[in-house]
């Protein structure tokens, strides 16, 4: 089924008057709170600049350093397991959980177990499961995806989680006060991270000299999870893989200021082998599409992400619509160019939500060309046929003016006139124009960029 | 193994042609004098919401936390100068620990740039101390705080643990209303005092 974003975005703009905009605002506080962070450091592009340089080391070279991440963390006592696909992701998971009987376990956020949809395989499967990052657990109770990778629940209102704790944890419906109501979560996890067989984390980053492998939270909940029970099991992408121990110093100055602005997370973990003797430690290493993805001349640098959600945060299109709205794992500028690499079909609306502002590009902090890439997302749309008729109408014909000077001119003149004379019902129609139908259309200036340039050069 | 190898083939069979070279990378240090890089962690730490004390001695820090947590039933203690009343040793498993109300642990380094201290198994005794207990007191010598994340990654070896968790502060959440909230499923507080390593008896 093909994703219809454009109305789900439509759908949580109209919901009511609070959601949307608190949704905005908080999203852009920590835009706000990333660049102060950012100005606050001389070295700031310096550091971008060489994380972008590791990374792409690091992907040119990626058999070379999965092999040696494998041999670093065997050596440790670690097992390490391949997954091709998330089928085998999700089996082997399973498979080490059956065979310590484990049935009730814990786990910390990762997004390429969301990726995999590994929850409700295991569930399916009669084991219990709980997510222990709070923005997590809200979303699994209210049995929707996380709308953000890194607040994962940041559109809902503190409304809409007391009623969810009220319905099923028990808390008072009347209890609206965010610090008592993460109390009665903090109340109701403890036991279960007491209980757990195995304890699930994903991986931040993985470094092929040591075998460690890193894990960032500011709950400490993968800490707990790795802390108590004798199982470890953590999923990592191939693609987390940095050379050495010493490049974890620029990621984690990146990190966290371009998530959310704060220096860092509370929590940087580093878990290098099983944790004591009759401890297990296991390490699911996997693909998932991303070996194939490397091979796409245009569109491999997306595997340099490290999911801090800067460019959701900065996206004037993803805080007005939500991350729900994309009906993916990833969402926002990011989920824009990797959604379709998993199906290009189901996908096929989410490049064409974009203003192409570009302010996605200027704040990924390992400079990922995020605007350039949505292009060519709809360029291959265009391609393959997937693009609403009208859109694909609409690009031919804008291919055509954007190729002759003379036809631009013309039609940039006509535009004045028609928009102009043009009465609301006509250019808000919701048929005819569904994009302006959730936007205000700017006021058009009489006078035409190239006009005004020619009258003003001489000044 | 044959996993391993038909993964490497899966990515050898796609890796871009064009080799982007591993680049050299300074640690950006700029502070010599060692009083600077103090308050600079104090700073820090104070941001994320942790507490410095600058104490001579051990007694006056359990002062101050019988002052802060007059409650404080269960103490567990991770280092040597401090004696609480639940003893690490005869924990049997890590879940024991749930019952702590403060636990004490000895910090094997400081960041300046974070206010962040490095934990392993060897301070923390039982990794799940510095998690379960309602509110940690962490002892740091303050000679061993280095400047950033570039120098502290220099100096760890990574061999010398099988865990180890850079912690900056207590635990802490935004998901609910993007409300800041202390004390999110781990330490509610972090109490850091200024002590120098004991030198060991002769
Ligand atoms: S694409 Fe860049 S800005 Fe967006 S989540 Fe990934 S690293 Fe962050």
């Amino acid at each position: 089924m093909k994703i219809n974003v454009e109305k789900n975005a439509a759908a949580f703009i109209h919901m009511d008057d609070v959601h949307q905009p608190t949704h905005d605002k908080n999203l852009w506080n920590a835009r706000m709170k990333r660049d102060r962070m950012a100005a606050s450091i001389p070295e700031w592009e310096q550091m971008r600049d060489l994380a972008s340089q590791i990374k792409e080391h690091a992907l040119t070279h990626l058999d070379q350093y999965v092999k040696q991440f494998v041999t670093a963390a065997t050596k440790r006592g670690t097992v390490v397991h391949f997954a091709k696909t998330a089928e085998d992701h999700n089996r082997i998971i399973y498979e080490i959980l059956k065979s310590h009987n484990a049935t009730k376990i814990v786990k910390s956020k990762s997004m390429l177990q969301e990726e995999c949809e590994m929850a409700p395989y295991l569930e399916s499967r009669g084991i219990e499961l709980i997510e222990t990052d709070l923005g997590e657990r809200i979303q699994q109770l209210s049995g929707e995806m996380p709308s953000h990778i890194v607040m994962p629940a940041i559109h809902k209102t503190t409304d809409d989680v007391a009623e969810l704790f009220a319905r099923t944890i028990g808390t008072d419906p009347n209890n609206k006060d965010p610090q008592e109501l993460t109390e009665a979560m903090r109340n109701n996890a403890r036991p279960k991270f007491l209980e757990a067989h195995a304890g699930l984390t994903g991986a931040n980053f993985a470094v092929a000299e040591t075998g460690a492998f890193v894990v960032c939270t500011n709950e400490g909940n993968a800490d707990l999870t790795a802390a108590i029970p004798p199982l470890h099991i953590a999923s990592i992408g191939i693609e987390k893989i940095l050379p050495k121990t010493e490049d974890l110093g620029l990621f984690i100055r990146l990190l966290s200021r371009s998530a959310l602005g704060t220096p860092a997370t509370q929590y940087t973990s580093h878990f290098m082998g099983p944790r004591e003797k009759g401890a297990e430690l296991h390490i699911v290493l996997t693909d998932n599409g991303r070996s194939e993805r490397l091979g796409k001349a245009e569109f491999w640098y997306s595997l340099k992400c490290i999911r801090c959600g800067a460019c959701m945060n900065t996206c004037p299109v993803y805080r007005r619509s939500s991350g729900i709205a994309y009906g993916a794992t990833y969402s926002g500028p990011i989920g824009i160019i990797i959604d379709p690499t998993f199906d290009d079909k189901k996908y096929s609306e989410l490049p064409f939500h974009s203003s192409l502002c570009g302010s996605c590009t200027e704040v990924c902090p390992v400079h990922i060309n995020i605007a350039e890439q949505i292009t060519l997302w709809r360029q291959h749309m265009v391609r393959i046929k997937e693009s609403k008729p009208c859109l694909h109408y609409a690009f031919n014909v804008a291919g055509k003016l954007f190729g002759s000077p003379k036809w631009f001119r013309r039609a940039e003149k006509l535009g004045y006139y028609g928009l102009k004379l043009a009465p609301d019902w006509l250019v808000y129609n919701k048929t005819l124009n569904a994009w302006g139908k959730n936007r205000q259309m700017p006021a058009i200036q009489k006078e035409t960029f190239r006009d005004w340039y020619i009258k003003n050069r001489v000044k | 193994m044959s996993d391993l190898h038909q993964l490497l083939g899966n990515i050898r069979k796609h890796l871009p042609k064009e080799k982007i070279a591993y680049p050299q990378v300074p640690t950006f240090t700029k502070i010599k004098d060692k009083a600077v890089l103090k308050q600079q962690f104090i700073d820090a730490l104070a941001l994320v919401g942790g507490v410095c004390h600058d104490l001579s001695d051990i007694a006056e820090c359990q002062q101050i936390m019988r002052d802060k947590l007059g409650g404080a039933a269960v103490i567990c203690s991770a280092t040597a100068e401090w004696e609480g009343n639940k003893t690490i040793a005869d924990v049997a498993h890590p879940r024991d620990l749930d019952d702590v109300d403060l636990g004490i642990i000895r910090a094997e380094f400081g960041v300046a740039e974070m206010g962040m201290v490095w934990l392993t198994e060897n301070s923390l005794k039982i990794n799940s101390l510095g998690f379960l207990s309602q509110h940690l007191a962490v002892l740091l010598d303050p000679d061993t705080i280095t400047e950033n994340m570039h120098t502290a990654y220099r100096q760890i070896d990574f061999n010398a643990s099988e865990y180890g968790c850079f912690v900056m502060g207590p635990s802490a959440t935004a998901d609910i209303g993007a409300t800041l909230v202390r004390g999110a499923q781990g330490p509610r507080s972090l109490t850091l005092f200024f002590l120098k390593t004991p030198v060991p008896d002769q």
